[in-house]
């Protein structure tokens, strides 16, 4: 279990070092940083002091390690536009994309796990048929339209949630938090299941087509052929070999919930990192852009670590071959 | 009244090629105590009948006429809650592979407790116990500690006990084992076998085993039914069946057999099935392209010879390449082949055979050791256009005929490749009547190379591969397990064909197969291998009379018996 | 145990049509009406969208014929409707039905475009990756893993952004079609080259290839003439499902408003201006180009939906 954990740890910080030379690449490669820190009539003398001051002509990897070092603590400069901490400003607008993705997470597992497992196990039923097919309809809508669609259905023609923005927050601490104002909650409607739904259909297929795939293995006839009833086949057997794959691939997407957001934020303006980010593209606001990079990379190998924690509890296969 | 009876019973699968009848009419009878085997070749439709009975046919197979009775009772119209009552509690069922056959995720605990709570209730201590005293019965060391695993710590043959423990879970009074033994290795085999027997005769239960393996029927069974496609041909006692039997199906399956008691010439009657296309020989060897003198350097002494060949596979990666661990798959072996001699390599899975002879045709880079062809060192040339003229020589069939042909390529593209890439016919339409002639001198009609693999049978497949390997004009052929994929008449025809191939162009081969019985029928000298190692090497007839290494003797012991097989119509070599 | 070798003892030269007329791909086609039905809409659709400049009721991009007075007139099933424009006008009095398919056109040449990039690099590094092994493979792999790691979009936008920083903006303006091809491409590959190596780690140990090895052939042929035919049945699907995702990834992108220049917008661009007008009823602008996406991008689905399960017939 340790080694087993110290490799993944190793290949984490492996996958971090490989985002962070990327987002060094940005800074070192796009734009020059010393035109967007400085106004139009600075000099060329004072510029290239502030090139000296900030290390800028240093060795490329002694700036990389300055840079990693750097974001290793939390600091990824100033954004060329608004002459803030980057920090700062993703500190703000964390707790909203969060909050967001927690939701829509909790709505995506709740529906998309349920629903796999029943039009699995009724393939050839009309409730299941019906579900697969509008599932299809679900991928192939674009977030940003569905969100559309729901703004034009509740906003526009019944007038029943709110659109844009978050609402009315409260602050805890340095969090703020919509969950607890009737506001907040009834903002969160729209936007949370504009992110679940894409998300929800892949979950849902893919356990459909992971049970389905189990239900054929000769264990499972062998089971059926001692007597057992459909119950104990389907859930006690089946479902949980079910879940070692889709524990895997589940996590990974409720990982992409949160860059995901970037579409639905900017469909419902909702105050969090992927709006940010959207605008830092339109403004090549390097800083903002690498910093965002950084974080999703953080946020990915933070759940691969769960994700193989839980794999480890599952399935016994594992810890056996570590231990002998 | 009969424990279990079959009367009648027909199956049929639709399909848009029409409707298939796998089972027409079969009518059978098992009594308490006593086995029946039913046997019979791919498609014969035996397995469908196991299935019919316990309820779960997979679909669309359905049973489409007849009846059947468990002690009386009708069973085969029951609901599916009906049936399922009586699968694992008066029926149990034993299925071909034991490493799949287990919840991977249960403990072998769990899996016999619900299996018992679910049909005998007796409470979970009284549960526990009955299983711990199943695992004892069915022979697994040390029952009390060995329930708490998982599956993937038991072996094969142990995995496959405990799937016999399940199945007699709650006594049933039928077993229906559908190819119990054919997922393990002779030395298993034997031991389930005699198990299962044991307990049928002990616990007074009807048993039905079906199976492909005459060595099977030989040893456990007490009455047989031979099955073909779809129609019982024949049924008796074993001893009927085997050594006198009435219908030239039987007879000819029999006769397919390979023997482990003497030597053939040939096997005999072996085209009740797949008939050889008219297989006459048009084509005058010695004049033909096939035959002609090739520009191969004379070799004097054996034509093949490996020194220490050792093949390493990497078992375990480790971060730094010290820390690797290494399975040692063949570990020092050396023999010699004869010119014009077939030399056999015989072992179980596992010991190391397939992998020497891809080490001998360049497939792996051996860890250590030379092979020589001739005078040359093999695994000291450097530049592929040197080796090319020793690839020209040696050609290798495989043992899968179902992956040993590309799909997406035509029979004559896949035979023409090798005459192509070697530069062996001086225009296409050269190429193109070479191909036919070889065709056609494998048994396989000039139309067969305008078709798709897909649409040839596996005895066919095979012989487009045996076309294939000889469009080299190679002098030194291995055959990795040519057979073991084919049914036994089919492997009958395609061990002719090898042996007359062998005679007229004067190849020297190099045979493998786990199967001593085949051995015996093709080869001249014979090593045993076990773990990667060499036990023994020895001329075949002196192999099989006389064994010197302990290792050969259990395997030759652990051989079904089969001498009371009918000895009509054999050509006994020597004899 | 079927009927093998049915057809054995009929005409031995079989053409390639007749074999695909015995396939079980046309089978299954012929005998579900959903895949014929998604297989008409989008050959409409690509023939609309590729036949726009003729098709086109009016030329949406050309000013001489655009009258400013006909803006945002509603379809012409509605009050106010003008039976010159079907699906209604933009606010500049553009047709939307002609937007639409001179949008599709846009739309579908990004998304093929990209399909082809991504299935040019990933079926390259799969094969290799599979046939070679060893370090080759890991390196692949573990940059393939990585960039998994990070939904497609956000790559895609990233690449945009990186993009506008390097490329002056009116040289961007002229790049951003190739931009948004290579943003959706690069985005793409991964799925290919893990599919790829996965069958061709299979292919390499069968029997086949071993047999080519022992004849001679070089592994370059290998790959070309035994491995790929034999792994391209499921690059077929993820390559139609792709083209799915990348209309729709360009959508986003153009709605977003980092994808193609406005003066030559695509679907997603078209909702994009579209949304602006949503509050104040005009929903026309929006929601037909809306429900074209849709019905292009589901027609898409539904087909690749159908080509997996008919090749592989256990999952049905």
């Amino acid at each position: 279990m340790v080694s087993f954990l110290f490799k993944r740890l190793l290949q984490s910080i492996v996958v971090m070092a490989t985002v962070a030379f990327i987002a060094f690449s940005m800074f070192k490669f796009v734009g020059d940083p010393i035109n967007n820190m400085v106004g139009q009539d600075t000099s060329q003398q004072e510029r290239d002091e502030l090139r000296e001051k900030l290390g800028l002509n240093d060795p490329f990897l002694v700036q990389f390690g300055r840079f990693s070092l750097n974001a290793a603590t939390g600091n990824f400069g100033y954004s060329y536009k608004f002459q803030v901490p980057v920090s700062e400003m993703i500190f703000e607008r964390m707790p909203a994309t969060l909050e967001l993705a927690f939701v829509s997470a909790i709505i995506a597992l709740a529906f998309g796990i349920p629903l796999g497992v029943y039009t699995a196990l009724r393939r050839e039923g009309f409730i299941s048929k019906m579900i697969m097919s509008l599932s299809l309809v679900g991928v192939s809508l674009p977030t940003f339209l569905i969100g559309i669609l729901l703004i034009l259905l509740f906003g526009v023609v019944l007038r029943w949630l709110p659109t844009f923005g978050r609402g009315e927050v409260v602050e805890i601490g340095a969090w703020t938090t919509g969950f607890l104002t009737t506001s907040g909650l009834k903002s969160l409607i729209l936007p949370s299941i504009t992110l679940a739904l894409f998300q929800l259909t892949l979950i849902m297929r893919l356990v459909r087509s992971e049970m389905l795939e189990v239900l054929r293995t000769d264990f499972v006839k062998f089971a059926r052929a001692r007597g057992l009833p459909n119950r104990s086949v389907h859930f006690k057997h089946a479902l949980k070999n079910t879940l070692v794959p889709v524990i895997t691939i589940t996590g990974l997407q409720l990982g992409s919930l949160i860059a995901f957001a970037i579409i639905t934020e900017s469909v419902f303006q909702w105050p969090g990192m992927g709006l940010m980010f959207v605008q830092a593209i339109a403004d090549v606001d390097i800083p903002i852009m690498a910093a965002y990079l950084m974080l999703i990379a953080f946020f990915f190998v933070i759940i691969n670590m769960i994700v193989d924690i839980l794999y480890y509890a599952v399935d016994p296969r594992l810890r056996a071959s570590d231990g002998s | 009244m009969d424990l279990l009876n079959i009367n009648g019973l027909e199956i049929e699968f639709p399909s848009r090629h029409g409707t298939v009848k796998a089972v027409k009419g079969v009518s059978l009878t098992v009594q308490p105590g006593e086995v029946l085997g039913v046997v019979g070749e791919s498609g014969a439709g035996k397995s469908t009948i196991g299935n019919a009975v316990i309820g779960l046919l997979e679909a669309p197979g359905r049973v489409s006429g007849g009846e059947i009775f468990l002690n009386g009772e009708q069973i085969n119209n029951l609901s599916d809650e009906g049936i399922r009552k009586i699968r694992g509690r008066r029926i149990g069922m034993i299925f071909q592979d034991p490493l799949t056959s287990l919840d991977p995720l249960q403990t072998i605990e769990q899996q016999l407790v619900e299996t018992i709570e679910l049909h005998l209730k007796l409470g979970a201590a009284k549960s526990f116990e009955r299983a711990v005293d199943l695992l004892r019965q069915v022979g697994i060391p040390d029952p009390e500690n060995r329930i708490k695993h998982y599956p993937h710590q038991f072996s094969g043959g142990m995995r496959q006990r405990v799937v016999i423990a399940l199945a007699l879970c709650a006594e049933p009074e039928v077993i229906i084992a559908d190819e119990p033994t054919t997922a393990l290795d002779v030395s298993i085999q034997a031991q389930i076998l005699e198990l299962m027997r044991r307990l049928c005769k002990d616990k007074q239960v009807g048993m039905l085993i079906i199976t492909h393996d005459m060595g099977v029927i030989a040893e456990i069974t007490d009455r047989v039914a031979v099955m073909y496609r779809g129609d019982l041909v024949e049924e008796g006692t074993t001893a009927k069946i085997l050594g006198d039997p009435d219908h030239p199906y039987t007879k000819s399956l029999i006769s397919a057999v390979p023997r482990p008691d003497v030597r053939l010439h040939r096997f005999p009657m072996v085209d009740y099935i797949e008939k050889e296309e008219d297989r006459k020989k048009t084509m005058d060897i010695s004049t033909h392209w096939l035959g002609q003198a090739r520009d191969f350097d004379a070799v004097e002494g054996p034509l093949v010879s490996v020194e220490n060949l050792v093949m390493k596979f990497v078992a375990k990666e480790a971060l730094l390449k010290r820390n690797r661990k290494f399975f040692t798959a063949v570990d020092g072996i050396s023999f010699d082949i004869k010119q014009g001699e077939v030399f056999g390599l015989v072992g179980e899975s596992g010991s190391g055979k397939s992998t020497v002879a891809r080490m001998i045709c360049g497939l792996y880079t051996p860890a250590s050791g030379a092979v020589n062809f001739g005078d040359t060192d093999l695994t000291k040339i450097k530049s592929e256009k040197e080796m090319d003229y020793y690839r020209r020589q040696m050609q290798m069939i495989f043992q899968d005929p179902f992956s040993s042909l590309n799909g997406r390529m035509k029979v004559m593209d896949i035979v023409a490749e090798p005459i192509r890439f070697h530069k062996l016919a001086s225009s296409n339409a050269e190429v193109e009547s070479i191909v036919l002639d070889l065709l056609e001198h494998v048994g396989l009609g000039r139309q067969a190379a305008l078709r798709f693999p897909h649409e040839f049978s596996g005895g066919q497949r095979q012989r487009i591969s045996i076309a294939r390997a000889l469009a080299t004009r190679p002098r030194f052929l291995i055959c990795d397990e040519p057979t073991s994929a084919l049914d036994v008449s089919i492997q009958a025809q395609i061990l002719n064909l090898l042996k007359d191939l062998q005679e007229e162009l004067g190849l020297t081969m190099l045979f493998i197969s786990h199967d001593l019985p085949v051995i015996r029928q093709m080869c001249d000298r014979v090593g045993v291998m076990r773990a990667g190692k060499l036990e023994e090497v020895s001329e075949t007839e002196a192999l099989f009379t006389n064994p010197t290494a302990t290792y050969t003797q259990e395997l030759l012991a652990l051989m079904p018996r089969l001498d009371t097989l009918s000895h009509e119509g054999l050509e006994v070599e020597g004899a | 145990m079927l009927v093998t070798g049915h057809k054995m003892d009929n005409t031995i030269n079989t053409s390639r049509l007749e074999r695909f007329l015995d396939s079980d791909i046309w089978h299954s086609f012929k005998q579900n009406p959903v895949a014929i039905v998604a297989f008409v809409v989008t050959v409409v659709m690509l023939l609309g969208a590729g036949f726009a400049p003729w098709l086109a009721p009016h030329d949406p991009f050309d000013m001489v014929a655009i009258d400013i007075m006909d803006s945002s007139l509603p379809p012409m099933w509605m009050v106010d409707g003008d039976p010159r424009f079907m699906l209604g006008t933009d606010d500049q009095g553009r047709d939307i039905l002609s937007t639409i398919m001179y949008g599709s056109r846009i739309s579908l040449i990004v998304g093929f475009s990209a399909v082809i990039f991504s299935m040019v690099v990933g079926i390259t590094l799969g094969l290799v990756s599979g046939y070679v092994g060893g370090k080759t493979d890991a390196f692949i792999m573990r940059v393939a893993d990585i960039q998994l790691s990070f939904p497609s979009i956000l790559i895609a936008l990233l690449i945009d952004g990186v993009a506008r920083g390097i490329f002056p903006s009116n040289l961007h303006e002229e790049l951003s079609i190739y931009v948004l091809i290579f943003a959706i491409g690069i985005s793409g590959w991964v799925q290919y080259a893990r599919t790829v190596r996965g069958s061709t780690l299979v292919e390499k140990n069968k029997e086949y290839v071993q047999a080519a090895r022992v004849i001679g052939i070089r592994p370059g042929t290998i790959l070309r003439r035994h491995v790929l035919p034999n792994v391209m049945g499921p690059v077929m699907v993820i390559a139609t499902i792709h083209l799915a995702v990348a209309v729709i990834t360009e959508a986003t992108l153009s709605f977003l408003g980092v994808g193609v220049s406005p003066t030559t917008p695509s679907l997603g661009t078209l909702i994009r201006i579209g949304n602006e007008y949503l509050f104040s009823g005009e929903w026309w602008i929006t929601i037909f180009p809306g429900a074209a996406l849709l019905i292009l991008v589901l027609a898409v689905n539904l087909l690749g939906d159908w080509l997996r399960d008919a090749l592989n017939p256990k999952l049905r």
